[in-house]
């Protein structure tokens, strides 16, 4: 049995590969056709896998499994092997991946149709899938690593997918370097783990943990840092640039140069969220820290409330739900930081499906508005796209978080869980996240009424071609409408409050952080839950939310208008996205530039310039003297012949 | 009897011209060949000295080689002769530096 689930296993991880090299490589030979096809056939038989294996390590609770493929490189005692460790959260974010990736195959059938790059994107996002996929099921911190750079390569890619634009470039570069940065703490934090466990394997470094929690290490001359703290705080780095966190930031909105698709599927529903597997599938480290599990905590909060708000000022529709993105991954590092990881999980999971639906109708709007992506421009779309409309309703219900959708659910318990963990910034993370429910609400619906309420402000040649998308498109999102619904209630009680819930085996929260604890004492059954949520503060802001966007866009179109006025300078600093990208141009990238020009001028030209240059000069002029000598006359020549000969004799006789 | 002095002066002579016809003739290739075979046959005069003093036959068949090899030599001396007056029309030695450096 183990045996074959291993197959399995190899099979599940391998075939978007083969799909990938296929439409990659032998995209010319097999057609569009062909590339749609083998690339959707491949991730289905994904699919389908990860359903079993969910099956088997979720509902039926079987014991993970966890064994080498093989055995990439040894050193000495240090091994590092290819492996796979298969349990409930591996399978569950499996499960998630396959599914998303699954849907955006078949859409971009659809919104690629004219695309003359059609094979080449079909090999990408296939091999997205496998990256993702050996990250997902990774067994030691090597193989993390390779399908944590693996997916930052293809994103990469993605990005940059329309290479003529160069925004688009700009994009991608932009989404490379900052990954960079969050990859180079990563590294770091892989590094620190294999000076102090001699290991890399997780099983290994989980056993070990706790005998080492009281080691410090001095970084600094002079001050002992915990290591634990350490090194958990150097993999959040990797996690902040993974999963786009303040300050790392600022590549996500400007990923949404990739294609529609793309954003759906790995800048919202599965690449970014690999932060919070990272720091779930680690929680036995994290655990063990307090310092890290606050600092996380509050960067969570930050990006949740403040990243929130610049969703409201955006006008490109990509660029709204990119925002809510950031702000929801807040949300679920947050959660992280509350020891409460199954919540997060939970929330990804929810997050994956409704955002992938946002993201995928946003393409549709877009394919029916020709390409233009600027919400001033649209309005009264309900009228032409239906099915598009009432998926969009769910999805940004289900961003909203009002019951019964599954967004609810997942955000609320979060909210209780990070009021209830005891750690010191509990306060500041409540408050955020509460408080961004309401601007969560305000931007979601500000976004959906402005696009498929209001008067239509299209001209009018757009207006006389506006219809539904195909079916290839608008298919997806009625199946990512259904689990953007019912998901919450289906697996609220499962996932977070069984005895034995789906995560026990795999997530490890320590006794005395006890935000799970005090969750579990306080739910009684996910219809409780829904009627609690009327007196609770998250829904009536959520509501306020959705009123003050229909106010502001729908009812007083003027409004907004005459709060820009009222509140310049508020409107500019959100415009400004907090000068995060101002403060990077001015400091980090001119500071570079300075140093790159000193460089280049001092010890380039000067130095290194000067030296070579000098070494070709002084050989010149010393050849030009002694080039005389060599006159071409052979006699001249002879003469020194016999002249050095005789020289030579008088030498041997006389000398 | 004509001493060995006598053939070893004969050669150092025969030598000396020779040099002195390669260094010192600015007009053509010809005479350098010429002075070449001069230079041989100083030597050659050198070895049949000493072989007919010591009364020792290698010194003689080693003169045959030289001989041989020295008419070799000519052939190929005077087929690049014939290559160089088919580039330059003209043998003249001043014409030819095109290796000055």
């Amino acid at each position: 049995m183990e045996q074959t689930l291993q197959m399995m296993s190899l099979g599940l991880v391998l075939a978007p590969l083969l799909a990938s090299v296929v439409a990659g490589f032998a995209g010319d030979w097999i057609g569009r056709r062909g590339a749609h096809s083998v690339t959707i056939f491949c991730v289905a038989i994904s699919f389908c896998l990860s359903i079993y294996f969910v099956n088997h390590f979720v509902l039926a609770a079987a014991a993970p499994i966890n064994f080498t493929v093989y055995h990439w490189l040894v050193i000495q005692s240090l091994q590092l092997n290819v492996g796979f460790l298969l349990d409930a959260l591996s399978s569950m974010m499996a499960v998630v991946v396959c599914f998303v990736s699954l849907l955006v195959h078949i859409y971009s059938i659809g919104y690629m149709h004219d695309d003359p790059a059609y094979q080449r994107f079909f090999s990408y996002i296939s091999l997205f899938t496998f990256m993702m996929l050996m990250l997902v099921f990774a067994n030691n911190f090597m193989q993390l690593f390779f399908g944590w750079e693996g997916v930052g390569l293809v994103s990469y890619l993605l990005i940059g997918f329309y290479y003529q634009r160069d925004s688009a470039t700009l994009g991608s570069f932009k989404a490379f370097m900052v990954n960079r940065i969050g990859d180079f703490g990563f590294l770091l934090g892989i590094a620190a783990v294999l000076a102090s466990f001699s290991s890399l394997d997780y099983a290994a470094v989980f056993a070990k943990a706790a005998s080492l929690q009281q080691q410090t290490v001095t970084i600094w001359y002079g001050h002992e840092w915990s290591l634990m703290t350490v090194i958990c705080l150097l993999l959040f780095i990797g996690a902040m640039g993974k999963s786009a966190q303040v300050p790392l930031h600022v590549w996500l909105p400007e990923s949404m140069e990739g294609p529609t698709p793309i954003s759906a599927l790995i800048h919202a529903a599965t690449m970014v969220t690999a932060g919070i597997y990272m720091v779930s599938r680690l929680s036995p480290l994290y655990e063990l820290s307090n310092t890290a599990l606050n600092v996380i905590m509050i960067i969570g909060a930050t990006g949740a409330l403040f990243l929130g708000l610049l969703g409201i000022v955006q006008n490109d529709v990509k660029r709204v739900v990119a925002y809510s993105t950031l702000s929801q991954l807040g949300y679920m590092v947050c959660g992280l930081g509350a020891s409460a990881y199954a919540v997060s999980m939970f929330h990804l999971i929810t997050h994956a499906c409704f955002k992938a639906l946002l993201f995928l109708g946003a393409g549709s709007v877009i394919i029916a508005m020709h390409h233009d992506q600027d919400i001033r421009h649209m309005g009264g779309l309900r009228r032409y796209m239906p099915v598009t409309y009432w998926t969009v309703l769910i999805g940004s219900l289900a961003l909203a978080g009002l019951p019964p959708f599954s967004g609810f659910f997942s955000k609320d318990l979060l909210i209780v869980a990070v009021s209830a963990s005891g750690l010191p910034a509990t306060g500041y993370a409540t408050a955020c996240l509460t408080l961004g429910v309401f601007v969560t609400a305000l931007y979601t619906f500000r976004a959906f009424f402005l696009t498929f309420h209001t008067t239509p402000r299209m001209d009018e040649t757009t207006r006389s071609h506006l219809h539904e998308s195909p079916a290839v498109v608008w298919l997806p999102l009625v199946i990512l409408a259904i689990p953007s619904a019912l998901l919450g209630i289906v697996m609220v009680s499962p996932v977070l409050f069984a005895s034995q819930t789906l995560f026990v085996n795999t997530i490890h929260v320590a006794a005395h952080h006890s935000a799970m604890a005090e969750l579990a004492t306080e739910y009684h059954g996910a219809f409780k839950l829904m009627l609690h949520a009327f007196v609770t503060v998250p829904f009536w802001l959520a509501l306020a939310g959705i009123l003050v966007a229909w106010l502001c866009y729908e009812k007083y179109p003027a409004s907004p208008a005459w709060l820009i006025k009222r509140f310049n300078w508020v409107y500019r600093l959100l415009l400004a996205k907090y000068g995060f990208d101002q403060f990077n141009q001015t400091f980090v990238v001119g500071s570079t530039r300075t140093l790159g020009r000193f460089l280049y001028q001092v010890t380039d030209v000067s130095l290194i310039d000067g030296f070579v240059n000098g070494v070709a000069a002084v050989t010149g002029l010393v050849s030009s003297v002694v080039r005389r000598i060599q006159t071409g006359f052979i006699y001249h020549y002879t003469l020194a012949m016999l002249l050095g000969l005789a020289g030579f004799l008088i030498w041997l006789l006389w000398g | 009897m004509v001493s060995l002095a006598n053939y070893l002066m004969l050669s150092a002579v025969l030598f000396g011209i020779s040099v002195a016809g390669i260094v010192i003739n600015r007009r053509n290739i010809v005479i350098i060949l010429m002075c070449i075979e001069l230079l041989l046959l100083a030597v050659n005069t050198n070895f049949v000295a000493f072989a007919s003093f010591w009364d020792d036959i290698q010194g003689q068949i080693f003169v045959l080689f030289v001989l041989t090899v020295a008419a070799a030599e000519a052939a190929i001396g005077l087929a690049i002769l014939v290559v160089i007056f088919r580039q330059h029309h003209s043998i003249a030695i001043d014409e030819l530096s095109q290796l000055k450096g």
